[in-house]
């Protein structure tokens, strides 16, 4: 399980890596996605893996998970999920404005010159 | 407990809904209440200061859970310093955008700038590690909504490519704070300096990738080579009052690798040594190279202060990367300088912009309003900001050369005196071209109406006020910055603050 676990993180780290190195908007936000879902599979894995134990004290428990990482993981869940969507939302108005989703600041005179009429 | 140490982070994170939702419409009821919010936490920060310099560190106890389980805040010098700058900045920076009517050019402007204030506060008082992500990620998420305050192609598009960036960065701290989970079992700052000194040496690998992966989440805060490459397009196309509150944004990557990097991993911690030492003096070394050559290189006024700002991060790296407490003293000395020059030179460059309507120097222009007074500005500024006397630039960057008198000693001196001087023919070459130049059509224009903004003028004079105070009292300042860096240094007031003081 832990070799499934880590290659898994792994190859979700290398195409998000990969995705995120593109120059349009598109694939970086599924990137940045990417990447986002292998750090919290990490922080999962960083509490040690087990399976079928309780995060919380119970009497019939045999053995109990880190509760902790749960928690991290919940947090860092909610974090990405809000700034893909912030990203999602400036990367749509950004293509509406220049007509492009290049992610590159290519030219900048020409785009300060179309900024500041 | 103190109650007073969460203030800071309650009092924005509070106003700043209720600016959203009851006065949204309504943007001078927004003026004041946010105005009266950021002079209440100015107060407040002062009486925090007050106490923490002359108290031991003050801890907080989030929920009254002991300390290594529960969340806990900690007011020491340093973060009581750094909240009461940020809170100083905050005002004069409103007060600009308030005047200039930057908060009208878009929504939301005061609800995104407290929100930014909590994040940035919130950054400074924690006392655990993955708490402080959450705070770096409030800060950033207002960071973003103010970078495109005011819209425009260019900024829009500059503000995808910082969001985008960034994210890689929170990615990689939840990646380093893992790592250093899964060696060490705790998050909590203090726990974890006790918790690595005690590492046995099969650990010391994941500790090592932990600790680098951090230093590499700090330093794109911190604009460190090499991951200061979102810096000059965000700063440079972030509105001007933005730009000037950002300066206080990468002292916050300053900061925190202060705060990690002296609090868990000292340089006589078995596990990793002087690694971080050695990596974070070559990246201050090429920072401040690479910011002097785009001070040189730049042709837009708010590009060359980003690369000044630049410049400035790397100064404070190589004291900072010294890690002895008289270099701290002189980073810590330096960091208040360049935060108040970078926002004074970031806010007359603003001014400059709007009356002049390109950022581009190079482009031969009418003279603009106000020339004479604007150009003494931005001599006084660039002054300051490039460290030539009189001003605090100059002790500044004396105290930083002082503190560094080893084995490095040519080469650091060699470059500091070197970019400085490039930095000065930079500013000298923008100056001289922006209002000396002989202007391509002035026979038959009549003079520019100078715009009534007295209130801009004022906020920019406070901050070079502040700047001549810090060169005046530089004797008293650096005495308490010594006190400060002592704390540091000798660690154990932290530590025994957060885990053995007991509950009261």
């Amino acid at each position: 399980m832990e070799f499934l676990v880590a290659s898994g993180i792994g190859m979700m780290t290398a195409c998000g890596v990969y995705l995120i190195l593109r120059q349009r908007t598109f694939p970086v936000i599924v990137g940045l996605a990417m990447l986002s879902y292998a750090v919290n599979v990490f922080i999962f894995a960083s509490g040690r893996l087990a399976i079928g134990l309780p995060p919380l004290i119970s009497d019939a428990a045999e053995g109990y998970t880190d509760p902790l990482t749960q928690a991290l993981v919940l947090t860092a869940i909610v974090i990405s999920f809000g700034m893909t969507a912030v990203i999602v939302m400036m990367a749509l108005g950004s293509f509406l404005e220049t007509g492009s989703d290049r992610i590159d600041t290519d030219e900048p005179d020409t785009a300060e010159q179309e900024s500041k009429p | 407990m103190n109650h007073w140490i969460i203030a800071p982070v309650i009092l924005p994170a509070m106003l700043a809904p209720f600016i959203v939702l009851a006065m949204r419409h309504d943007l001078s009821l927004q003026r004041v209440f946010s105005m009266a919010g950021t002079v209440a936490l100015t107060l407040i920060s002062l009486g925090l200061l007050y106490t923490a310099s002359t108290n031991p560190p003050e801890v907080y106890y989030l929920g009254n859970w002991p300390a290594p389980f529960g969340i806990v805040l900690v007011l020491d010098k340093l973060s009581a310093m750094m909240v009461a700058l940020t809170a100083l900045l905050a005002v004069m920076v409103q007060l600009y955008a308030i005047s200039t009517g930057w908060d009208a050019r878009g929504k939301h402007f005061h609800a995104l700038f407290q929100f930014q204030l909590m994040g940035i506060c919130g950054a400074f008082l924690t006392g655990d590690a993955f708490n402080l992500f959450v705070f770096f990620e409030v800060l950033l998420i207002a960071s973003y909504g103010l970078m495109i305050h005011g819209g425009g192609a260019a900024r829009l598009r500059a503000g995808v490519q910082y969001v985008a960036y960034n994210l890689v960065g929170s990615t990689l701290f939840l990646f380093a704070l893992a790592t250093i989970y899964s060696v060490t079992g705790t998050l909590n700052m203090a726990d974890l300096a006790v918790k690595v000194a005690q590492l046995p040496a099969e650990d010391a690998a994941l500790i090592r990738v932990g600790g680098v992966l951090l230093l590499l989440v700090f330093a794109i805060k911190g604009a460190l080579v090499p991951m200061q490459f979102w810096l000059p397009a965000t700063y440079s196309f972030a509105p001007g009052p933005v730009a000037a509150l950002f300066a206080v944004m990468t002292k916050v990557g300053a900061y925190a690798v202060i705060r990690v990097y002296t609090l868990i991993f000292p340089t006589d911690t078995p596990v990793t040594g002087l690694m971080f030492d050695e990596m974070l003096m070559p990246a201050a070394i090429v920072t401040l190279v690479i910011g002097a050559l785009g001070t040189l290189g730049s042709v837009s006024l708010m590009r060359l202060v980003a690369f000044a700002g630049i410049t400035s991060m790397g100064t404070l790296f190589i004291a900072v990367a010294e890690f002895t407490p008289q270099a701290m003293t002189a980073a810590l000395y330096y960091l208040l300088h360049s935060t108040l020059a970078l926002a004074a030179l970031f806010l007359i460059a603003d001014l400059v912009l709007d009356r002049r309507g390109s950022d581009d120097f190079s482009k031969p222009l009418p003279p603009i309003a106000q020339h004479g007074l604007l150009s003494a500005l931005f001599f006084g500024a660039a002054i300051a900001m490039a460290g030539m006397p009189p001003l605090s630039g100059f002790l500044g960057k004396l105290l930083v050369m002082d503190a560094t008198r080893g084995a490095d000693m040519a080469l650091i001196w060699t470059l500091i005196l070197v970019t400085s001087l490039i930095t000065v023919v930079g500013f000298g070459r923008a100056g001289s071209q922006l209002f000396w130049k002989s202007y391509a059509t002035t026979t038959g224009m009549a003079r520019p109406e100078p715009k009534r903004e007295p209130l801009a003028f004022t906020m920019v004079f406070a901050l070079m006020a502040a700047l001549v105070l810090m060169t005046v009292f530089a004797g008293p300042v650096t005495d308490w910055l010594s006190g400060l860096s002592a704390e540091l240094f000798a660690r154990t007031p932290y530590i025994d603050a957060v885990l053995h003081s007991g509950k009261e």
